[in-house]
């Protein structure tokens, strides 16, 4: 029953690695600068190392919001995320599984009458506007620095090309970790305050906490769904964003930048260990990172061919893709805990 | 990796010896239509013979370039500007070649007072493949700077076809029969079009130079 439950949250992985790793490896993998199976085996891999080894941190941040706590709401909330993302593609809408999540919990808060924690909700709505501009900063000033450099380095184009296809290997394989680490949280986030925090044993070898497989079962989710990203790659390649193989490295790299910032632990610890201000540990839209340092370059290049319309649907998917998963949860749950007999919540001891 | 960036240094120096057979290509023509006009047949068909070598093995070069290209998918977003340069370089070469062997088979006789404007024809498209060569080159590595050269290629076609009509009024002035006017003047086109070639290849590059600047 638990596995079944568990499979809403697999699912919504397996659309995220679908989707998202054309974001990482799409221009690579479409300009033939790196190989398919390549780029899947890097991303894979990379993708569960992100997920097990970094990915509690943004997940803590989904349970400030709202600690699904029955199994069966948290089916539901996954469900819910994923059916808005299904259909929101299907209408031809950007879409975001990070802001399909929080809409599916803040339905499952409504509907069992939790409290919404507006400061956690303020903190994470906050990044969703940050994670673009940021990613457009960060790409502009890397652009920026690119062209000085190969201006005066005057490196042969076939030289270029080879350190362009390792870099792309690189950057993607930190891209991957970083999505690992960032968006974990979406896919199985939900699920971990409704399991214990007991371990258990793997062959008498090591021990390894609930949570831990928890994340490394939806780190394996993302990796299966990189091996269907074939086609989604090319269409982010060549389709939507033509860039050449340095400005990809470019693109990519700022992205990755933006989610690990989102999502790293140790750089928290750093900062909050000099009294800086930290970075809230947010899962943020791979895409929309992606769509930002596009955005970014685009503006540094002379804004040709900006298109103004794309940001205007980025913003208003902030707004759509939260409301229409909050309304699925919330239906879903009344259907499951009124026609199903199911559990969706336990009350607080 | 290091088997990665030996095979990119390969392919680089298979595109600089290329790029020297264009540049020699272009240093024989002028030293061949001196020779041809100085009367020193035997040096003359030695340096048409040598750029008739160096058009074949600067075709086999060309083609193995372009297989390594396409096999190992590099330079996506370059490769079709990098193969229309090179292949239109390759015309470059062959107009040289052609030229001096029509030279050879027609041997047309050329007044004594003629001969001055002839070499500085020659001279002017062999400037103008020189500047070519090293605007491609630049291309490979500092895509910015390839107009300068660009620029230079225009200057010499230029200068190359005010000596081609000076030359052909002068031909065309004389007493000569009509017959020889015509072979010598055919002669004079001819050789313009070396300069003629390079300045096509040169816009092409230049497109392509526009296109690599990030």
């Amino acid at each position: 029953m638990t596995l079944l439950f568990l499979t809403s949250g697999l699912f919504l992985g397996w659309t995220l690695g679908a989707n998202d790793a054309a974001n990482i490896f799409g221009t690579a993998v479409a300009t033939r600068m790196v190989r398919f199976r390549m780029a899947v085996l890097v991303c894979a891999v990379f993708v569960v190392l992100g997920a097990v080894v970094s990915g509690s941190g943004a997940t803590e941040t989904l349970g400030e919001l709202g600690a699904v706590n029955a199994l069966g709401g948290s089916f539901m909330v996954a469900l819910a995320a994923a059916l808005a993302v299904l259909w929101m593609t299907r209408a031809g809408l950007p879409v975001s599984v990070s802001q399909a999540i929080i809409g599916g919990i803040l339905g499952w808060n409504f509907f069992t009458g939790f409290s919404t924690d507006v400061g956690a909700l303020i903190e994470i709505v906050s990044t969703w506007v940050v994670c673009p501009i940021l990613a457009a900063v960060l790409a502009a000033t890397f652009f920026l620095v690119v062209r000085f450099v190969l201006g005066r380095a005057c490196i042969h184009i076939l030289e270029l090309d080879a350190w362009t296809r390792s870099l792309l290997i690189l950057v993607g394989a930190f891209g991957a970790f970083a999505l690992g680490a960032n968006n974990v949280a979406n896919v199985i986030g939900v699920f971990v305050p409704a399991f214990s925090e007991e371990s258990f044993e793997i062959a008498g070898a090591m021990r390894v906490t609930m949570n831990q497989a928890l994340f490394f079962l939806g780190g394996l989710a993302i990796a299966t769904g990189v091996w269907y990203s074939r086609r989604v790659m090319m269409t982010v390649g060549k389709g939507l964003f033509k860039l050449t193989p340095v400005t990809a490295l470019v693109v990519v790299l700022s992205h990755s930048i933006v989610l690990f910032l989102f999502a790293s632990e140790s750089l928290e610890a750093w900062l909050a260990s000099r009294g800086l201000p930290t970075i809230p540990l947010v899962p943020v839209s791979s895409s929309q990172a992606i769509i930002g340092a596009v955005m970014g370059v685009a503006l540094v290049k002379g804004a040709r061919n900006l298109r103004l319309g794309l940001l205007g649907k980025v913003a208003s998917s902030w707004v759509a893709t939260p409301v229409i998963a909050a309304v699925l949860a919330f239906l879903g749950l009344f259907f499951l805990q009124n026609v199903f007999d199911v559990v969706v919540v336990n009350p607080l001891p | 990796m290091a088997k990665l960036f030996s095979k990119t240094r390969l392919l680089e120096s298979k595109i600089d010896a290329y790029l020297d057979h264009g540049s020699e290509a272009g240093l024989l023509f002028r030293e061949a239509i001196k020779d041809y006009l100085g009367g020193r047949s035997e040096e003359f068909e030695q340096r048409r013979e040598q750029v008739t070598d160096l058009e074949t093995t600067a075709d086999d070069l060309r083609q193995e370039v372009e297989r390594q290209l396409y096999a190992e998918t590099l330079i996506p977003d370059a490769r079709g500007d990098v193969l229309g340069i090179l292949e239109n370089t390759d015309a470059v070469i062959n107009t040289a070649k052609e030229t001096l062997t029509l030279l050879s088979v027609q041997r047309p006789r050329i007044p004594r007072d003629l001969n001055a404007d002839y070499i500085e024809l020659a001279d002017h498209g062999c400037q103008a493949v020189q500047e070519l060569v090293m605007g491609i080159r630049a291309f490979f590595r500092s895509a910015p700077t390839v107009t300068d050269y660009v620029h230079k290629v225009h200057f010499w076609e230029k200068e190359a076809d005010k000596v081609g009509e000076r030359l052909k009024r002068k031909i065309f002035e004389s007493d000569l029969e009509l017959a020889r006017k015509l072979h010598l003047g055919d002669f004079v086109v001819h050789i313009d079009t070396l300069a003629d070639e390079a300045e096509d290849v040169s816009e092409r590059l230049a497109i392509s130079a526009i296109k690599r600047s990030l």
